[in-house]
């Protein structure tokens, strides 16, 4: 009964959105007051349609209605509660209901905050929201209903959820990323509507870029909560894999960031308009994007849970009318806008471009990586997989160029900078970048020469000094230092904020890939091995019961110069329902080296396993890193003149 | 003239979702029409194997029975998520898999057969990927099912798991 109120739920969600996106765009051409403002009732009536569609199918996971086929299929009696909610998202189905459910409230959030916009600019943009809206909801419903029930005979229990997601990373990855996935949709609409109405002003950018910043938000502490979650629940010690579907994310986070910072340059100066349109397309298409290639299963990978050309079919549809409409509307439309304002060279708009280029060189490279074996292959060419090297290795030559000219580009002012200005700060900065990337290089790796961490360690110093300078400089004028920082501009915080964040992703990046080791090691109880500076003390392993899983939990005590320094448990765990076989590691996670511990196999009778041990130096700092970026997007858009818009209306 | 430079973005994006789909109608394609090996002998070989380096596996000495052979490596994430699939139908339905260690290194290979189990009867080691090369292997994992007199009945690109085992794959199997 619950389920069936939820497939009714759904369809009349589809019916609202179907009036939402009509009503108010036939309002903002007739001009009829009345039919505009159907928009706002119209966005509610859709979210709260589809949020009791999301309780009656998070009822069915809570009491284990094994009738309907979804919660057969990725669910289990025996899953602790939190994991049965969480099945929810384990499978194609929920996981786009989810995906639409996030959508609606994004289009809510937008018809409660936007007050300030003028109302035709809003009927659209609520318009525009119901049929993409529409678009996917028709999909849920014609290829992938979650709410399908297996009768007569329903299985006595669920199969279970992939080992893999039960995990509390994998409980909040999906959701966050959806986030951000989805929320790039807001800057597309409000791109779209002013396509549609002609009117590109730096009003449309100032409107754009909070949503754009939040999105970027949940995307970027998205795809970190999975490169977290691959790190300790595979097993082998990896943080990023350039799988397609990792680049699926990845690319919208590329350009979502390119979008950041052009909307900038259209607020402030007018200019790069139909770029800025272009790239909030773009950005928003690479979600679409993302969503199309784990859908469809053209390409392979670990997230391909439901891989079916039909519905491979319809998303591609959605897709070719959702990109190819607003890029034909796009090359129609841009060619009338023109900025009259020009730059120098040496301009804070001229390194805004680089950044731009830049970003957009990366994605397109990533794109290229992904679909290389697809091009081969349509080519009757041999299939090739072109794999991490490729793109290790122009991904950390571009982002070196990026960080060289990101320390520079906050220094400069507007339209026009002088050259001398900089030309002290650029040489003395360059020179103790060098030596101080090299001492710490030398100090670190015990007089090592490794050329990757100098050049490494020596753009984070440089960056380092761009943001010092930035404040220096910012500071100037103001009576003492520190009353000078009070009156600096949250959203000055907040670009420094997230450019620190980046030095700190890259020393994560540069010292882990570089003097990561890992040992597999023959133990036998009470026997210890020396690793590293630390001694490793194995204990025996011994049988534990988990709630769904028996396991085997090995004991290990690391120590220090014989002081104790952590006691670590890995598990090798079975999963009850489907057999699987999971490996635990156990971690001591250190700001400066994680000690990482998982169990092999059991190799005879008296108790000798295989064990692995990984030093991961400043892994941590990869993701603390994106903490720091993600603050930063939110410190900027606290500054005021974002409120100020509110205000005036009110 | 310059106004058509604004269609390159839409023109692009066509150029892609066109491969898209021509890559899907390919692949529905290619689960209908066989392999070009379909009833043929497997191509000639010896190469080492897996575990052993000094014991050579030939076309003739892998099985007198039917068997799958499962393209495999450490490298690739769907072939862990394949792999237990594979071990239950080896321990619970009696499957017989021969493993075809694809592009990879032996130590990694040994140790992710240590930790997550192993399913397979016996494992060659194909560093070069000559074997894949005249298999036609597409990437991994791809799994031949070969009869017991040493001919290609059919060939699976992708995963196996429960449901096309179920629905498709095992009414193969037991054919051969």
């Amino acid at each position: 009964m619950i389920a069936e109120l939820g497939f009714v739920a759904l369809l009349l969600a589809m019916a609202l959105s179907v009036l939402q996106s009509f009503f108010p765009m036939i309002g903002v051409v007739n001009k009829n007051l009345w039919l505009m403002q159907t928009g706002r009732p119209l966005t509610l009536g859709v979210f709260v349609m589809l949020t009791i569609g999301f309780l009656c199918l998070g009822y069915s996971h809570a009491v284990d209605d094994f009738t309907v086929a979804y919660v057969a299929n990725h669910s289990n009696s025996e899953l602790p509660m939190q994991y049965k909610i969480s099945s929810i998202w384990g499978g194609h189905e929920g996981s786009m209901y989810l995906w639409i459910y996030i959508l609606s409230g994004w289009a809510l959030a937008v018809s409660i905050f936007s007050k300030s916009l003028p109302r035709e600019n809003l009927a659209t943009i609520l318009a525009v929201m119901g049929m993409v809206t529409l678009g996917f909801l028709l999909f849920l419903i014609l290829t992938s209903n979650p709410f399908e029930r297996i009768l007569p005979i329903p299985p006595e229990d669920g199969r279970d959820l992939n080992p893999l997601l039960q995990d509390i990373g994998l409980i909040l990855h999906p959701p966050m990323l959806y986030m951000g996935y989805v929320g790039f949709s807001v800057a597309f609409v409000f791109a779209i509507s002013a396509l549609i109405s002609g009117n590109l002003d730096s009003a449309w950018a100032r409107w754009s870029r909070p949503w754009t910043n939040i999105a970027w938000v949940f995307m970027t502490l998205g795809i970190a909560l999975g490169s977290w979650w691959a790190y300790y629940e595979l097993g082998w010690g990896g943080w990023w894999f350039w799988d397609p579907v990792e680049n699926a994310s990845f690319m919208p986070w590329l350009m979502g960031t390119a979008l950041i910072h052009s909307l900038a340059v259209t607020e402030k100066r007018g200019m790069f308009k139909s770029w800025t349109v272009l790239l909030a397309i773009f950005t928003f298409s690479f979600s679409l994007l993302g969503t199309f290639l784990v859908r469809s299963g053209v390409l392979t990978s670990v997230h391909a849970f439901a891989a079916d050309p039909e519905r491979g079919y319809f998303i591609l549809a959605l897709l070719a009318l959702t990109i190819g409409g607003s890029l034909t509307l796009f090359a129609i439309k841009a060619p009338g806008l023109r900025s009259r304002a020009s730059f120098t060279l040496f301009s804070r708009e001229s390194f805004l471009l680089i950044n731009n280029v830049l970003l957009s060189v990366s994605c397109f490279m990533v794109l290229l990586g992904t679909l290389y074996p697809l091009i081969f292959d349509a080519l009757g060419l041999r299939k090739i997989s072109v794999g991490p090297p490729f793109f290790d290795f122009f991904f950390t030559k571009l982002m070196a160029v990026l960080i060289l000219a990101l320390a520079i580009g906050p220094l400069l002012k507007w339209k026009k900078n002088e050259y001398k200005t900089l030309k002290k700060f650029a040489a003395i900065g360059a020179v103790a970048s060098i030596a101080l990337g090299f001492i710490a290089m030398y100090w670190y790796g015990n007089g090592e020469i490794n050329f990757a961490v100098w050049l490494g360690l020596s753009l984070c110093f440089w960056l380092g000094f761009g943001i010092l300078k930035a404040f220096k400089d910012n500071t100037r004028n103001a009576k003492s230092f520190m009353g000078g920082l009070k009156k600096l501009a949250p959203s000055f915080y907040g670009m420094q904020f997230a450019h620190f964040g980046m030095i700190i992703t890259t020393v994560g990046v540069v010292m882990v890939s570089n003097y990561e080791t890992e040992e597999d090691i023959r133990m036998a109880v009470g026997e210890a091995v020396q690793y590293d500076e630390y001694e490793f003390r194995f204990e025996g392993a011994y049988p534990v019961i988990g709630p769904n899983y028996s396991a085997m939990r090995g004991e290990m005590l690391v120590f220090r110069d014989d002081e104790k320094v952590v006691r670590l448990s890995p598990e090798k765990r079975n999963y009850n329902a489907s057999g699987q076989i999971m490996t635990e590691a156990d971690i001591d996670a250190g700001l400066m080296k994680d000690l990482y511990v998982s169990m092999g196999e059991e190799l005879n009778s008296n108790g000798d396993w295989s064990v692995r041990i990984h030093i991961k130096p400043f892994v941590r700092w990869i993701w603390l890193g994106t903490i720091f970026m993600s603050i930063g997007a939110v410190l900027a858009i606290l500054d005021r003149r974002y409120r100020k818009t509110i205000k005036v209306k009110n | 003239m310059n106004r058509w430079i604004y269609f390159a973005p839409a023109f692009l994006v066509l150029a892609i979702g066109g491969l898209f789909l021509y890559v899907m109608v390919a692949d529905i394609d290619t689960k209908n029409i066989p392999t070009p090996l379909k009833d043929k002998a497997l191509p000639e070989f010896a190469l080492p194997s897996v575990h052993d380096p000094d014991e050579i596996l030939r076309n003739t000495n892998l099985s007198d029975q039917p068997y799958l052979l499962n393209v495999w490596a450490t490298w690739c994430i769907t072939c862990r998520v394949e792999h237990p699939v594979l071990y239950r139908l080896a321990q619970d339905e009696g499957v017989k898999f021969i493993g075809l260690n694809y592009k990879d290194s032996r130590d990694e290979a040994i140790d992710w057969l240590a930790e997550y189990n192993d399913p397979f009867s016996k494992n060659i080691y194909d560093e070069e990927g000559t074997l894949g090369f005249d298999l036609g292997v597409t990437g991994a994992p791809e799994t031949f099912f070969v009869r017991g007199d040493g001919t290609v009945a059919y060939k699976h690109v992708g995963e196996i798991d429960y449901d096309n085992w179920n629905n498709k794959l095992k009414a193969i199997y037991e054919s051969l």
